[in-house]
C-alpha cells in the first residue's frame, strides 16, 4: 500500500554564543532564524540561539506529536531531521524552536506553536534563563520546558539536577514569561516573510 | 523514500537544451554556480553553498596513539554524511553506493595528495599524535556534492586551530585556548575537485552540473587540482569513452576554475580572520543576510522575572498537596522485589480462594494501588509498618523462585479486591503470584 503523501520537514538548529558572560538577571540571547533555506525538503528552518541523543529525539518527538494534527494526514509520515551546527548551551530548547519553525515552514497543520526554554539554577538558587554551555555545566540544576503558544501550557519538561518544588514553579513561571518573547519572535519573522514589502 | 523518477519529457528537454548550449539556470557551459562560504563561531566550522547545494564541515582534533607503521605521523580521518534532509532518497541505510563513492573520492583527494602536513601533527613520536577528524554533512542536494564537499573540507581545515602543545623532555603540556592561542594546521596546498558532466557519449560537456543535469548525464569526470596546476586526483565514471584532448581540455578548464575558487576561499578566510581580530560579531547568525525576507533576527532580550516568585508561591499554595505514594516493596527472594501490583489479569476467571483483604491504613491518595493483597497463610508480618519492606518468611514452601509455578502451572494472576477497578497502569507489569497453601 503506497503512502499517499509524504511531508518532510527538515530543520537545522544552531546555538550561537554571545561573547562575554551575562549577569544574574534573566535575559534571552540573541536569536536569528532563517526559513525555507533548503530546496529539497518541503520545509526547512534554521534557528540560531545564542546522549543522550536518543532521549533527546524522543522528547522532541513527543512534543511534536502533541501539537501536530495528525488526524488530518492519515497514512503520512512526517520526518523531522535536525542537524546541530554548533552547541553553545540550551541545545534542546534550540532544537525545539527549530523543529517548530520548520513544521510551520512546511505547512503542517498544528494546534499550537511550541517553543523551548531552558533554565539553570546555580548553587545559590539564582535563576538563569537560556544558559550558555559554561553556565549549564556549573549549574546545580538545568530544566528545559516546552510551552505551547495558546495558553503557555507545559508540553514537555525534562530536568537534570536537584531542586525544590518551589524552585520548579518559579522556573516554570519564568519560562512562561520568556516564551512570550520567543513567540513574538516567531510571529515577527513570519510576518516579515509573508509581507509584501 | 524513493526518488521521484525523472519524466521522459523532462529528460528530452534537458538534453535538447544542452545540445543547443543552453542550461536551465542560464549559465554558460563552463560557469560555476555562486559559491558562498560562511564560518561558525568555533574554529573549524563552516558551511559552503554551491548554488543550492549546502555542505556543513566541522573539524575536531584529539590526542591519540599513532598507527604502528607510521609512528611519527598524525592521523587524518574524513567522513561525509548524506543527511536525510538533503534529499528524500537519502534514507539512513539506503545510500551506500553513492556514499562510498563520494567518501573514497574525498579521501583520495585530501589524504593521498598530502595537502596536510601529517609530520607536524606528531607530539611524541610513537606515543602521542594528533588525530584530525573532518566531518562533512550534506544539508541540501542540488547537484555536484563532491565539489561542495571538497571545498568545505579544505576550508574547514584551513580555518581550524588546534590547541598548542609543548614538549619538555618527558613532559607534554597541552594548553587550553585561554592559556595560549590555538595554532593553525600546516597546509601545503588546497586541492579542489571540479566536476565535468558528459552528455551524448562525450559530445557535450558541462561544468558543475546541478541535480537535474546529473540525472541525465552519461558520465562524470572529476579532476582535483590545486592552484599550482598540479592534478591531485582524477576519476572518470559512467563508462564514457573520452579522447585524450578532451581530458586535457578539461584539465585546463579545471586549472582556471580552481584558481578562482582558491582566491574566493582565501578572501573568505581573511574576512573572517579580520572580523574576529577586530572583535566584531562572527558566526552563522551574523552571516544571515539582513535584507532577506526569510531571515529575521532579534537582539538580546531582557526578561522581567520579578514577579516569578509570587506567582510560584500562589501556584504552590493553590495546588493540592501531592498525594502520598505509599511504596511498599515486597521482597520475594533475595534480589527480587515487587512494588505495587499489576493490573487485573484478563486471562479468564480462575479460582480465587484465600484472598485476604489488606487495606493500607488511610492512604486513599495512593496513586498506584488501593490495597495490597496478601494471600492467606503467607506468614507476613503485620503491614502496619509502612516503611519497612515486607520480607516473606522463608519457609520451604515459599523458597521458590518467582517464575516457578506451584500447584497451578502458569497461573499467574493478580487480584484486586477493591470494587472500583484500579486501572492505574503500573510502570512494571508485575504480576503477583498467588501462593496457595498446599495443605491447610
Amino acid at each position: 500500500m503506497e503512502v499517499g503523501m509524504h511531508t518532510d520537514s527538515k530543520s537545522r538548529a544552531e546555538t550561537g554564543a554571545e561573547s562575554g558572560p551575562r549577569g544574574p538577571g534573566c535575559s534571552l540571547r540573541h536569536f536569528a532564524c532563517e526559513q525555507n533555506l533548503l530546496s529539497r525538503p518541503d520545509g526547512s528552518a534554521s534557528f540560531m540561539q545564542g546522549v543522550a541523543e536518543k532521549s533527546r529525539e524522543q522528547l522532541i518527538r513527543n512534543t511534536c506529536e502533541a501539537v501536530v494534527l495528525g488526524a488530518l494526514h492519515p497514512r503520512t509520515s512526517i520526518t523531522v531531521v535536525l542537524q546541530v551546527i554548533s552547541d553553545a548551551g540550551s541545545l534542546l530548547a534550540c532544537c525545539l524552536n527549530a523543529a517548530c519553525m520548520a513544521l510551520v515552514d512546511a505547512g503542517v497543520p498544528m494546534r499550537a506553536l511550541f517553543c523551548g526554554v531552558t533554565c539553570a539554577l546555580d548553587a545559590d538558587g539564582t535563576l538563569v534563563l537560556d544558559p550558555t554551555a559554561k553556565q549549564e555545566k556549573e549549574a546545580r540544576a538545568v530544566l528545559t520546558f516546552a510551552l505551547d503558544s495558546v495558553e503557555r501550557k507545559l508540553l514537555m519538561s525534562t530536568t537534570k539536577g536537584l531542586y525544590s518544588d518551589a524552585e520548579l514553579q518559579q522556573c516554570l513561571a519564568a519560562a512562561q514569561t520568556a516564551s512570550q518573547h520567543v513567540f513574538r519572535f516567531y510571529r515577527e519573522s513570519l510576518q516579515r516573510r509573508y509581507s509584501k514589502s | 523514500m524513493k526518488e521521484t523518477p525523472l519524466s521522459n519529457c523532462e529528460r528530452r528537454f534537458l538534453l535538447r537544451a544542452i545540445e543547443e548550449k543552453k542550461r536551465l539556470d542560464g549559465r554558460q557551459t563552463y560557469d560555476y554556480r555562486n559559491i558562498k562560504i560562511s564560518f561558525g563561531t568555533d574554529y573549524g566550522c563552516c558551511i559552503v553553498e554551491l548554488g543550492k547545494t549546502r555542505v556543513l564541515g566541522q573539524v575536531s582534533c584529539e590526542l591519540v596513539s599513532p598507527k604502528l607503521n607510521r609512528a611519527t605521523e598524525g592521523i587524518l580521518f574524513f567522513n561525509l554524511e548524506l543527511s536525510q534532509m538533503a534529499a528524500p532518497a537519502f534514507e539512513p541505510g539506503r545510500q551506500s553506493d553513492l556514499l562510498v563513492k563520494l567518501n573514497r573520492l574525498l579521501e583520495r583527494c585530501l589524504r593521498n595528495s598530502k595537502c596536510i602536513d601529517t609530520e607536524s601533527l606528531c607530539v611524541v613520536a610513537g606515543e602521542k599524535v594528533w588525530q584530525i577528524r573532518v566531518d562533512l554533512h550534506l544539508l541540501n542536494h542540488d547537484g555536484n556534492i563532491i565539489d561542495a564537499a571538497s571545498i568545505a573540507a579544505i576550508v574547514a581545515l584551513s580555518h581550524f586551530r588546534r590547541p598548542d602543545v609543548s614538549v619538555q623532555g618527558d613532559e607534554v603540556t597541552l594548553y587550553t585556548p585561554e592559556e595560549r592561542d590555538p595554532v593553525p594546521l600546516s597546509i601545503h596546498h588546497m586541492p579542489i575537485c571540479v566536476s565535468f558532466a558528459f552528455f551524448q557519449q562525450g559530445t557535450y560537456l558541462l561544468v558543475d552540473p546541478n541535480e537535474r543535469e546529473e540525472r541525465v548525464m552519461d558520465g562524470l569526470l572529476v579532476i582535483a587540482m590545486n592552484k599550482h596546476r598540479e592534478i591531485c586526483t582524477i576519476q572518470s565514471s559512467g563508462g564514457i569513452m573520452l579522447l585524450k584532448d578532451q581530458v586535457l581540455r578539461c584539465s585546463k578548464i579545471a586549472g582556471v576554475k580552481v584558481a578562482e575558487i582558491t582566491e574566493l576561499i582565501q578572501k573568505a578566510l581573511e574576512n573572517d580572520q579580520k572580523v574576529r581580530k577586530e572583535g566584531g560579531k562572527f558566526g552563522f547568525a551574523e552571516s544571515i543576510a539582513n535584507q532577506r525576507i526569510t531571515a529575521f533576527k532579534m537582539e538580546k532580550a531582557p526578561i522581567d522575572t520579578s514577579d516569578v516568585e509570587e506567582k510560584a508561591e500562589e501556584i504552590i499554595a493553590e495546588a493540592e498537596p501531592p498525594s502520598e505514594v505509599v511504596s511498599k516493596p515486597v521482597l520475594w527472594t533475595t534480589g527480587t522485589a515487587q512494588i505495587g501490583e499489576g493490573i487485573e489479569n484478563f486471562w479468564g476467571d480462575l479460582e480465587d480462594s484465600g484472598k485476604e483483604d489488606e487495606d493500607e491504613g488511610g492512604s486513599d491518595e495512593a496513586i498506584i494501588l488501593d490495597s495490597i493483597k496478601m494471600d492467606t497463610g503467607v506468614e507476613v508480618p503485620n503491614i502496619g509498618s509502612q516503611d519497612a519492606p515486607i520480607v516473606l518468611s522463608d519457609s520451604e514452601e515459599e523458597e521458590m523462585i518467582i517464575l516457578e509455578p506451584d500447584k497451578n502451572p502458569k497461573k499467574i494472576r493478580t487480584q484486586t479486591i477493591s470494587a472500583k477497578q484500579e486501572k492505574a497502569p503500573s510502570k512494571k507489569p508485575v504480576k503477583k503470584r498467588k501462593k496457595k497453601r498446599a495443605a491447610n
